[in-house]
């Protein structure tokens, strides 16, 4: 069933509308999962898993057991643009969280948000990563809540379980705070911006009906998921550029590489010259790789994880 | 007058980003004065070039007192400006919310960690800054509320009001917060505009400004005393909320003393031309902050007054 979460009137015909779809099982198990997407505009892998969850679901909902709430788009303008932020504000949604009844047009979208989430047993929020660089599927966990978060995120399916890695699960953001209200909160990171990547979204997809399953509220088979490898930010190699230019990588994403190996180099298309050869300085797993070809002093080429043995 | 390079970022088809900051008088770090951190903050940079005029003639006439050195930085994100985007780069990110920086982080924690190292030492920070929703507001002193603020001080200004804001999780990385966590007396000053000049605001600020610098024995500069300033807790202002969306025509300013019941805006359909609703003032009071933007959505904050203030 759809449901509106939200809506306010825009100023000219339209209305701004969160909306969700709420799927219920037909047992009297008062169990719900909240799967949402769509914090960033510019945030496209979610709106895969959530039509093939959903899909899955409705064909087989004699096998679910409890409530499956799906919203796609918290960020309707932003996904409309394809603008990271919500666009006339210009702010991070996920900088809003627990949002303001009181306050501007999309703080209190996400005080809606977040009551509308409350109570539930659990939730996931899907992103992708930004246009600038490709990642593989991830759960960042913040370490205030690893404890309790760790046993889950471990069932996702994710190649890597990131403790304490960005801002994505930091204060403000839609996951911290749900953490705090005591809903225990996840978020999962693949691919990159304005893509999807359907490979990473059915792996997260198993995942998830593997966590649903644990959580009682999925009683269809599921397959095997694989053990991710956890690690803290002591284990990821930043790897930044230091010079001004295009950065053309010669790896691949998600490769093995060693101490020395090459994995790119930042030109001058103007000069027709390499100007900085970029090295790997340890070895380990490329799960970051820049996507975006510009790059400025600090700019991120990719991120290592380091201490783990290729397969 | 001692001008410095104190950053400098680079483009791949742009010339360099250069921060420039002037430095006046020499001895102790007295007062740091930041202008246009974000691209729209055409009033804030204004303000601070007209300083570096006034402080310039000040210096040759032996009125900047002995072991006391100003800092006057009037612009960073000049690339912004020049493209008329308010953040920075294609990133979009906003340098005042990357403090207090990174040395070896992205581009913009580069930036805030370059220009946070060269204004950290400095007893007093002033910054000329605008506020995160659009509109215009009375001239105005604000603080954090951090536990190291002093109101007094800020009292010495001579503006009209001091807001003391508590800081939410957006504001942590704010200019402003870090300043006052390394123990510099920070002082934001707010005029009624951002992305165009308004002469009389602008002469007010830098009157304010060269007040607290003679009040704090760092110039010697004659002038008006200036106000004793009502201080207000951010959150004891009473918010005037639209309940409808459309074209919104404001009847009243900033600083008028508004009555219970007094029509202070009204908001039109954009298709007929009717009234679709009056705003009424819910209260006695001063108008602090006023919605200038042509359009409004349903539920956006019109106007915030002082309640029970007159003038």
């Amino acid at each position: 069933m759809i449901e509106e979460v939200f809506s306010i009137e825009l100023p000219v015909g339209e209305r701004l509308s969160i909306k969700k779809n709420r799927i219920q099982g037909n047992t009297e198990n008062n169990r719900r999962i909240a799967i949402v997407s769509g914090i960033h505009g510019d945030e496209f892998e979610g709106q895969y898993i959530c039509y093939e969850v959903a899909r899955r679901l409705l064909e087989n909902i004699d096998m679910l057991t409890g409530t499956v709430d799906i919203y796609p788009a918290l960020n309707p303008l932003g996904l409309d643009m394809a603008e990271r932020n919500v666009p006339g504000l210009d702010m991070d949604l996920n900088r809003l969280f627990p949002g303001n009844e009181n306050g501007t047009t999309m703080e209190r979208a996400a005080a809606a948000i977040v009551g509308d989430l409350a109570g539930a047993d659990f939730c996931i929020d899907v992103h992708a990563s930004d246009i600038f660089v490709k990642e593989i599927p991830q759960v960042r966990v913040s370490e205030d809540f690893a404890e309790k978060l760790l046993p889950y995120a471990r069932l996702l399916n994710t190649d890597m379980v990131w403790m304490n890695a960005t801002a994505t699960v930091h204060e403000a953001t839609l996951a911290h705070s749900m953490n705090m209200l005591g809903v225990p909160s996840l978020v999962v990171e693949m691919g990159v911006g304005t893509r999807i990547h359907r490979g990473y979204g059915d792996q997260v997809i198993e995942g998830i009906f593997h966590l649903m399953k644990e959580l009682g509220i999925w009683n269809g088979e599921v397959g095997k998921v694989q053990y991710p490898v956890v690690s803290t930010d002591g284990e990821v190699e930043f790897i930044r550029s230091e010079m001004v230019g295009v950065f053309l990588p010669i790896i691949a994403h998600n490769h093995y590489v060693k101490k020395g190996d090459k994995l790119g180099a930042i030109v001058s298309p103007l000069e027709g010259r390499v100007l900085q050869e970029i090295r790997a300085e340890k070895s380990g797993l490329v799960f970051t790789l820049r996507e975006y070809p510009f790059v400025r002093e600090g700019s991120l080429l990719a991120r290592i994880l380091t201490g783990i043995e290729e397969e | 007058m001692f001008k410095e390079e104190i950053y400098t970022i680079h483009s791949p088809y742009r010339e360099k980003m250069v921060i420039q900051s002037y430095r006046f008088g020499k001895g102790d770090p007295a007062a740091c004065i930041l202008g246009s951190v974000r691209g729209n903050e055409m009033q804030q940079m204004y303000i601070c070039s007209q300083l570096v005029r006034i402080l310039k003639d000040l210096e040759a006439n032996g009125c900047i007192n002995a072991g006391k050195s100003i800092l006057v930085i009037p612009v960073v994100n000049g690339m912004g400006m020049n493209v008329g985007r308010r953040f920075f780069g294609v990133e979009d990110i906003d340098i005042n919310r990357a403090f207090p920086g990174k040395k070896s982080g992205d581009t913009t924690d580069r930036i805030a960690a370059g220009i946070f190292e060269k204004i950290r030492e400095y007893a007093y920070g002033i910054q000329l800054t605008s506020f995160y929703m659009s509109g215009e507001f009375v001239p105005h002193v604000r603080m954090m509320e951090t536990g190291f603020q002093n109101v007094s001080l800020a009292n010495l200004f001579g503006l009209p009001y001091v807001v003391v804001r508590k800081p939410t999780p957006i504001d942590t990385k704010t200019l402003n917060y870090n300043w006052q966590n390394k123990m510099t007396a920070a002082f934001s000053v707010y005029t009624n505009r951002n992305d165009s000049i308004d002469e009389k605001s602008a002469r007010q600020a830098l009157a304010a400004i060269l007040r607290f610098l003679t009040r704090m024995g760092i110039i010697r500069y004659e002038s008006h005393s200036g106000y004793i300033s009502h201080v207000i807790m951010e959150e004891d202002l009473t918010d005037v909320n639209s309940t409808s969306a459309g074209i919104f025509k404001g009847l009243v300013e900033p600083g008028e003393d508004v009555r219970y019941g007094h029509v202070m805006a009204e908001v039109i359909d954009p298709y007929e031309g009717i009234v679709r609703e009056t705003i009424k003032a819910p209260t006695d009071g001063i108008v602090f902050f006023a919605h200038k933007e042509a359009l409004i959505a349903q539920g956006d904050i019109v106007y915030k007054l002082i309640h029970r203030l007159h003038e």
